[in-house]
């Protein structure tokens, strides 16, 4: 009988299990209709998986559904449906994904999309009010929308402890009590606050540890890659978010990762050059951009995308239990505005990493779809450069549509990035 | 003497240099890419060896670039066209801080610094618009060669106005004006203005510093030279061998490797 080394049985364990919950996760979804069982819709940022987890409702979100068909590389025929019906070609590449799937009657590449009961949204994106109206008028659902303020001005951003962030948290809490009364009249179920406080202690628990495992890849060789692995790890933070599988498999990770930094495992055999990612993936050709880069030596040791798509968690931010109800209110304010502000106030959390994450240079991938994630990026990256001698290099594809990505010319602009950093890393020697 | 080589498989056309150890160029050839990209770049460096007096056992180093550069299969090692054109404008020209590359599909605006390192770039994206492309297009159109396009259009005393961004939609443009009575050479500086706005909108990306270097095959097009030039509001620089800067920089990125392993090429293949 053979025993693993700890090297067998750690390295790696975190993307096998993140693959094998995200799997597990979305057969629960598609048995849900049978089994009697209510979903919500709900998005990335904000998805107020807590609060929905108190009332049993499933949480379904649709980017993720449609980033799926993307990644397994059938995103065109549901592109191509939604279009046929009538979107046009420049919207949103999940909308248009997830209206071809709801056309499909909810047919999908990992299983069968269950219908809503109920969609919850913020105003972290446009896109989603007018999203959610889709299933309005598709399913008659009701569809609660979170009015979460932004910033106030221009360069300002309130604190807790601000009194304007007072006001704005007690906003917050107002509606998240419309919304347990909503959740009360669809689910038929009571609304209980014990358990509430249970939910919140192992999205504290997620929280702390995703804000360890950044924390990890300061290390040189960093332990992960944070397009590759960090997307595993960032699918189970929402999926799993308030549960104790999801709280678990984060210990774990945590765990992983120290054991690598401790053994200077890195997630790369020659780790040369070390990179942040800015913007959403390119789910198209996922693998394929991650080795445009890896070829060269290259890592993603930070990506923007775990920041401003994982609820908040990369804040480390944690529920106060004693007061659960005013303390979301002030984590939901806290997360979406970071979501928010991670878009328009990138560039000096940016600049701050470089030093302490021993970056190179920084990847800009704005996306054809979505304006949203992608509007500033040029004028970010200006800054940047101003602020600091990095490479920065800058290439537009896109998250979902195969038709706007060139691989040939991606790889042109790749490869000339990593020539002027090794010309660079040549003369500074 | 050991000579170093470059290839530039462009997508309209192939040149090829061969450099000595002391980095002067010693033969050159240009050619038609046409359809056998692989031939093409044979073609090219057999006759930039003829031109030079070298036998091909005499080039220690091969480097290919430009969109073919894989197919350089007798080369060494691939670089960008990118990297390539920045290292021969500062070769060339050594106060270039900003290049601009115009070729038959695509526009580079590279920022550099003095040691031939690239700062930034940026290129069309998927598109031809503002590229030799649209000259070709609208050379097409008004039945004029390419080679007469430049002068036509420094006749005209004023433009007229090209809205399009895209390369095929330009020709029909260009026709309507010719069907509401415009002159040529009008419509003609309207084209070389288009394209350069859009140049410059790249340039404007990476950041204009002085010296600015204008490479690649349009370099040809005195039009589009003064036009860039009346645009930009300084002189760019040009030259004799600015159609060949992207091979030329190969060339010397092969002499480094020959001088040291310590080079920026990436071996093997696409």
């Amino acid at each position: 009988m053979t025993t693993n080394t700890p090297t067998q049985d750690l390295v790696g364990r975190a993307a096998r299990d993140g693959g094998t919950l995200f799997r597990q996760w979305f057969e629960r979804l598609s048995g849900a209709p049978e089994r009697g069982e209510q979903s919500a819709y709900v998005f990335v940022m904000g998805s107020m998986a807590e609060i929905l987890r108190v009332f049993d409702l499933h949480t379904v979100f649709p980017e993720i559904n449609s980033l799926q068909t993307a990644v397994r590389r059938v995103a065109h025929e549901y592109l191509n449906v939604a279009e046929d019906y009538g979107y046009s070609p420049d919207i949103c590449g999940y909308v248009k994904a997830d209206v071809g799937m709801q056309l499909r009657d909810g047919h999908h590449p990992m299983g069968r999309v269950p219908k809503p009961n109920l969609a919850v949204l913020t105003n972290a994106c446009n896109t989603y009010i007018k999203w959610s109206e889709i299933w309005e008028r598709f399913y008659h659902i009701p569809v609660f929308t979170l009015d979460v303020p932004g910033s106030r001005s221009a360069a300002d951003q309130t604190k807790p402890g601000d009194a304007d962030f007072e006001r704005d948290r007690r906003y917050v809490e107002y509606q998240i009590g419309e919304l347990i009364a909503l959740c009360e009249q669809v689910s038929g179920k009571r609304f209980d606050i014990d358990r509430l406080r249970e939910v919140l202690g192992y999205t504290n628990l997620m929280s702390r540890a995703w804000r360890k495992v950044f924390e990890f890849n300061k290390h040189r060789p960093a332990p992960f890659n944070a397009i590759t692995e960090g997307t595993i790890y960032l699918g189970v933070a929402n999926a799993l978010r308030g549960t104790p599988e999801g709280a678990r498999y984060f210990e774990e990770l945590v765990e992983e990762m120290a054991y690598k930094t401790a053994n200077h495992i890195g997630t790369l055999h020659d780790e040369k050059y070390r990179l942040i990612f800015v913007g959403v993936p390119c789910y198209p050709i996922f693998r394929r951009f991650y080795e445009l880069f890896a070829e060269w030596g290259g890592n993603f040791v930070n990506s923007s995308y775990l920041w401003f798509a994982a609820g908040g968690m990369d804040l480390g931010f944690e529920y106060d239990l004693t007061r659960p109800i005013e303390s979301l209110a002030e984590g939901v304010l806290v997360s979406v505005r970071h979501a928010m502000d991670s878009m328009m106030f990138q560039h000096q959390a940016l600049i701050d990493l470089i030093d302490p994450f021993h970056v190179d240079g920084i990847v800009y991938h704005p996306i054809k779809s979505c304006r949203t994630v992608s509007t500033g990026l040029a004028d970010n990256r200006r800054a940047v450069m101003a602020a600091r001698d990095v490479a920065c290099l800058y290439i537009e594809s896109d998250m979902m549509d195969k038709r706007v990505v060139s691989e040939a010319q991606m790889k042109n602009r790749i490869d000339a990035f990593f020539e002027g950093l090794a010309t660079r890393k040549l003369h500074s020697a | 003497m050991a000579y170093a080589a470059g290839v530039d498989v462009g997508s309209t056309q192939t040149k090829a240099v061969v450099v000595d150890e002391n980095e002067q160029i010693v033969g050159r050839s240009l050619i038609d890419t046409g359809a056998n990209v692989v031939t093409a770049a044979e073609k090219s460096y057999l006759a930039a060896l003829q031109g030079a007096g070298v036998d091909e056992e005499e080039v220690t180093y091969v480097v290919g670039t430009g969109y073919g550069r894989y197919k350089v299969t007798f080369g060494n090692s691939q670089v960008t066209e990118i990297s390539c054109h920045a290292r021969g404008a500062v070769r060339m020209f050594p106060g270039s801080r900003t290049v601009l590359d115009m070729g038959g599909q695509d526009t580079k605006a590279i920022r550099v610094r003095a040691n031939g390192e690239v700062v930034d770039f940026s290129m069309n994206d998927k598109c031809a618009a503002g590229t030799g492309r649209f000259l070709q297009a609208a050379a097409f159109a008004l039945e004029i060669p390419l080679a007469e396009l430049g002068p036509t259009a420094m006749r005209a005393e004023k433009a007229v106005p090209i809205s399009t961004t895209c390369t095929v939609f330009a020709e029909s443009e260009v026709l309507s004006w010719l069907g509401k009575g415009k002159k040529i050479d009008e419509i003609l500086l309207g084209v070389h203005r288009s394209i350069a706005t859009r140049s410059i909108a790249l340039l404007r990306r990476v950041g204009i510093e002085d010296e600015v270097t204008f490479t690649g095959g349009v370099t040809r097009n005195v039009g589009m030279v003064q036009v860039l030039n009346e645009a930009l509001g300084l002189r760019m620089n040009v030259s004799e061998e600015s159609h060949y800067m992207g091979a030329l920089g190969a060339a010397l990125f092969a002499l480094d490797r020959i001088r040291s392993r310590k080079t920026p090429v990436k071996e093997g293949s696409a």
